[in-house]
């Protein structure tokens, strides 16, 4: 256990500080360039930079390699190559906007680095029920993964910090779950991820000095999606990710279509006229969870904010309960 | 409101633990034999129409679910 406390340590602090200390010099870049958007929910015209994806993906590189120094994992590598896939590929959509369904397809193919490397174990393991063996369609289940664990956290990065301080609920709620169900090298190889992100949170909560992006947030949400299939905790998983996943499942069956947010032409969320953020009536705009969690009045984006970070805490100690299910059979 | 979305997570978590125990009881036993090669291949076609059909009516369940959760703020 002490071995593996060493590289545990050194790779925490190297993927904390490196989004920690690259982040101000990368906002500086990205402001000489002008690559900054409106921040919508703000009175004042402001404007913030984006996409932070490249010190995210900078702080997982170098963490992960450190790990890789020490375990030589095939896994660390397919985590590292489907990262990194997903990054480039929000990076390409931050530059150029692509179609609806680019960043799915694209995603899917990110996932093929973690077949090819044999980084996953086809048994699907259920709480109280024990695991089913499904070798044909757990091929399916990681094509499908990435897609969904990307686009989820995507979906979800509406407000000043709620992708990364909900990323930092989630993933190290998954880290937990790893550490209950005795897969070790796993968990330590998750735990930069909730370091990334809690050193980009300290720039991206409100109010925002920069904004992950496309390839921010896919790079989070890739890389959960890749340490969920390497670990073999994708119900767990599941489960810690539900506010997120809630959100996505609401807005496909109110749009019933894969379409871009801004391809959306009714507003689910408008401004009183003090700028806190309330629901719509638009019956063409979607329903997300922003907007449930807005249905009972008005409330400033830091609330809002704040409320997704409860949901997130409630679905982490579920994920909790369900793993230390894992060890329970009827 | 609040509530009712704590209340629709703790559904979606039931929904998956009791999925769960159907997919391990419904889906495990099942082996197909006697085509020799071709005998995974289909024992995973199969697997696969009947997980899609369980992924269906668990969608299904959710939105009945979500509707009713939701019924006085979803007048849409």
């Amino acid at each position: 256990m002490i071995d593996l406390l060493i590289p545990t340590i050194i790779s925490c602090v190297v993927a904390f500080a490196i989004v920690f200390v690259m982040t101000p010099p990368l906002i500086k870049i990205l402001e000489k360039r002008n690559f900054a958007v409106k921040d919508v929910n703000k009175k004042e015209n402001v404007m913030v930079v984006r996409p932070g994806g490249p010190a995210i993906i900078a702080g997982i590189i170098a963490s992960e390699l450190v790990l890789y120094a020490f375990f030589q994992m095939n896994e660390i590598l397919a985590i590292l190559i489907t990262t990194s896939t997903a990054f480039v590929i929000g990076y390409v959509d931050d530059r150029k906007v692509m179609g609806g369904w680019f960043k799915p397809v694209a995603l899917a193919v990110s996932a093929i680095p973690i077949i090819a490397l044999g980084a996953y174990d086809s048994n699907l393991a259920f709480p109280l029920f024990g695991t089913v063996q499904i070798p044909a369609l757990y091929l399916v289940l990681i094509i499908f993964m990435i897609p969904i664990t990307g686009n989820t956290i995507n979906s979800i990065d509406v407000l000043n910090g709620a992708a990364s301080g909900f990323m930092v609920i989630a993933s190290f709620s998954l880290s937990i779950c790893l550490f209950i169900v005795q897969n070790y090298e796993i968990a330590i190889v998750s735990l930069p991820l909730g370091f990334v992100s809690l050193a980009f949170y300290k720039y991206h909560k409100i109010p925002s000095k920069i904004f992950p992006g496309d390839s921010g947030a896919l790079t989070l949400g890739a890389m959960y999606g890749a340490i969920t299939i390497v670990g073999g905790v994708e119900i767990i998983a599941a489960v810690a990710l539900l506010p997120a996943v809630i959100n996505s499942f609401l807005f496909l069956s109110s749009v019933k279509r894969i379409v871009e947010h801004r391809q959306i032409k009714g507003k689910p969320v408008e401004h009183t006229d003090d700028f806190r953020l309330k629901a719509t009536d638009d019956k063409k705009a979607p329903v997300t969870l922003v907007r449930l969690i807005l249905a009972g009045g008005p409330m400033s984006e830091k609330q809002v904010a704040f409320t997704i970070f409860k949901l997130a805490i409630f679905s982490g100690i579920l994920a909790i309960i369900t793993a230390f299910m894992m060890g329970v059979s009827i | 409101m609040k509530s009712g979305l704590f209340g629709f997570l703790f559904a979606m978590w039931v929904l998956i633990i009791v999925g769960g125990g159907i997919v391990v009881t419904l889906l495990g036993p099942i082996s197909i034999s006697g085509f020799d090669e071709l005998d995974l291949f289909i024992t995973s076609m199969i697997k696969a129409i009947v997980a899609l059909v369980l992924v269906v009516v668990w969608i299904l369940i959710l939105l009945k679910i979500k509707n009713w959760i939701f019924k006085k703020e979803l007048k849409l």
